[in-house]
């Protein structure tokens, strides 16, 4: 098996590790609008603590020996991925907490998330071996996703306007943190998904939502144009843009005499 | 103290893939599974080609980002630089996978001995070892020595204490030009290449 010096996708984390990014963060952003808006319901606390719990559970059927995932609390000090594991148990707790009582568990909760959705911008940043990751703007971008994707199914409980005026400014965040990612990585696999994001997913959804304060409905279909673009990217980034450092030589062999 | 490092001398390797073939039984490493692999390199473009044989596998770094993102503890460095994995605390998530910039980990789950969590080359960790134990001094005695390097038909594998400047690996590093794989990230590789002698 001879690979050559060309640089390949890689192949250890798939669609299930995508879906725990995917989920997981929108579920994240989810429980951060829900705190933000203080909706009556407490559905939305429980979908995104369902949706957090089900991004864990793809990720687990993607792990070799499931029966020792305790193992992954052990390396508080330096993985993320552990790190990541602590903030899920916490957002459970007063997730869980806070429906019983919204207040002051529900702020809390937000924070653990918050916590949770960095920690996986952080495993991506971690990740030398995929030039697509490791780039430091990463960390804000999946943050950023995460927060307009949550904040775009937060709409569907409630379009109260300090939520429409959050979504909005979630969206603008993830477009900078969009910006900025660009510029210091190209790659043919996000060029779709980005043009649906900046096209669709930032112009189209700030004009919806613009006129969401004159026709509340409208702000529906931003939020779900916010959820799909998001998602479909960070499924790119993690299946089809994660090509690996590949092999390099600053110098080939001298042979022969000199 | 002892920093064990390998050294490759690109102009000898020829491609034979014998130290890929004696690696894979030593460790018994499953179909697909090459701790120790030699890429074909061709670079450039006719009539101007030239061509490489590269060893590459875990280069047992200074700071490996294998370790530090592994959340099991599975993955630690011993004292003498050796990167190990304890397959008995490995979940199998490849974090590290993603992790290594040199593509040197893997998970099979066709590996009898090790299924399902991370492998890669471990220096023959055992071997050295117990080489040690008998008063052997490592990539000089086989016994003491990786497979690949005592498998290796041209003499392009060396293996030795890069700390000891009398050792065999520190001798060639100073009669030649080297480099490692990717050291703009700070891995700190300890796999040298040779690639011409030194000015």
């Amino acid at each position: 098996m001879s690979f050559g010096p060309r640089a390949w996708v890689q192949q250890h984390w798939d669609a299930r590790a995508a879906a725990n990014f995917m989920l997981g963060g929108a579920g994240a952003g989810l429980m951060i609008a829900a705190a933000l808006a203080y909706p009556d319901s407490r559905a939305p606390v429980l979908l995104a603590l369902g949706m957090i719990a089900a991004g864990l559970a793809a990720v687990w059927l993607e792990i070799g020996r499931k029966l020792r995932a305790v193992n992954v609390f052990f390396n508080p000090f330096t993985s993320w991925m552990t790190r990541e594991s602590f903030a899920a148990l916490l957002v459970f707790a007063l997730g869980a907490a806070a429906l019983w009582q919204p207040r002051p568990f529900l702020p809390l909760a937000a924070a653990a998330a918050l916590a949770f959705v960095f920690c996986q911008g952080r495993i991506l940043r971690a990740s030398k071996g995929i030039p697509a990751w490791r780039a430091p703007q990463v960390t804000l971008l999946i943050v950023s996703t995460g927060l307009a994707e949550g904040a775009g199914i937060a709409l569907y409980f409630t379009t109260a306007p300090l939520l429409v005026a959050w979504f909005g400014l979630a969206v603008i965040l993830r477009a900078f943190a969009w910006s900025r990612y660009a510029s210091a990585v190209q790659s043919p696999a996000l060029v779709a998904p980005a043009k649906m994001l900046v096209q669709i997913g930032t112009v189209g959804v700030l004009l919806l939502t613009l006129m969401a304060f004159w026709m509340p409905d409208l702000a529906l279909l931003a939020g779900a144009a916010a959820l799909v673009t998001g998602l479909w990217l960070k499924f790119a980034l993690v299946t089809r843009a994660s090509l690996n450092q590949g092999f390099h030589l600053p110098h080939l062999p001298v042979r022969g005499a000199r | 103290m002892t920093t064990w490092a390998m050294v490759a001398d690109l102009r000898r390797c020829v491609g034979c893939q014998t130290c890929t073939a004696a690696c894979k039984q030593t460790n018994d490493t499953p179909v697909g599974v090459q701790w120790r692999r030699v890429l074909d390199m061709e670079v450039g473009e006719y009539p101007d080609v030239r061509r490489a044989f590269v060893p590459v596998g875990c280069m047992h770094c200074d700071d490996p980002p294998c370790m530090h993102v592994c959340p099991s503890t599975a993955t630690r460095k011993r004292a003498d630089g050796i990167v190990t994995i304890d397959y008995d605390l490995c979940i199998g998530c490849a974090y590290c996978a993603v992790a290594c910039p040199y593509q040197a980990r893997y998970k099979s789950s066709e590996d009898a001995k090790r299924p399902d969590v991370a492998t890669k080359c471990t220096f023959c960790v055992e071997r050295i070892d117990a080489g040690l134990a008998k008063g052997l001094t490592a990539g000089v005695d086989p016994e003491a020595t990786p497979a690949c390097v005592n498998s290796c038909i041209a003499q392009a594998l060396h293996f030795g204490d890069v700390a000891d400047t009398t050792s065999n690996v520190s001798a060639l590093l100073a009669e030649n030009q080297h480099f490692r794989m990717h050291e703009e990230l700070g891995t700190g590789p300890r796999f040298y290449y040779l690639w011409d002698k030194a000015p």
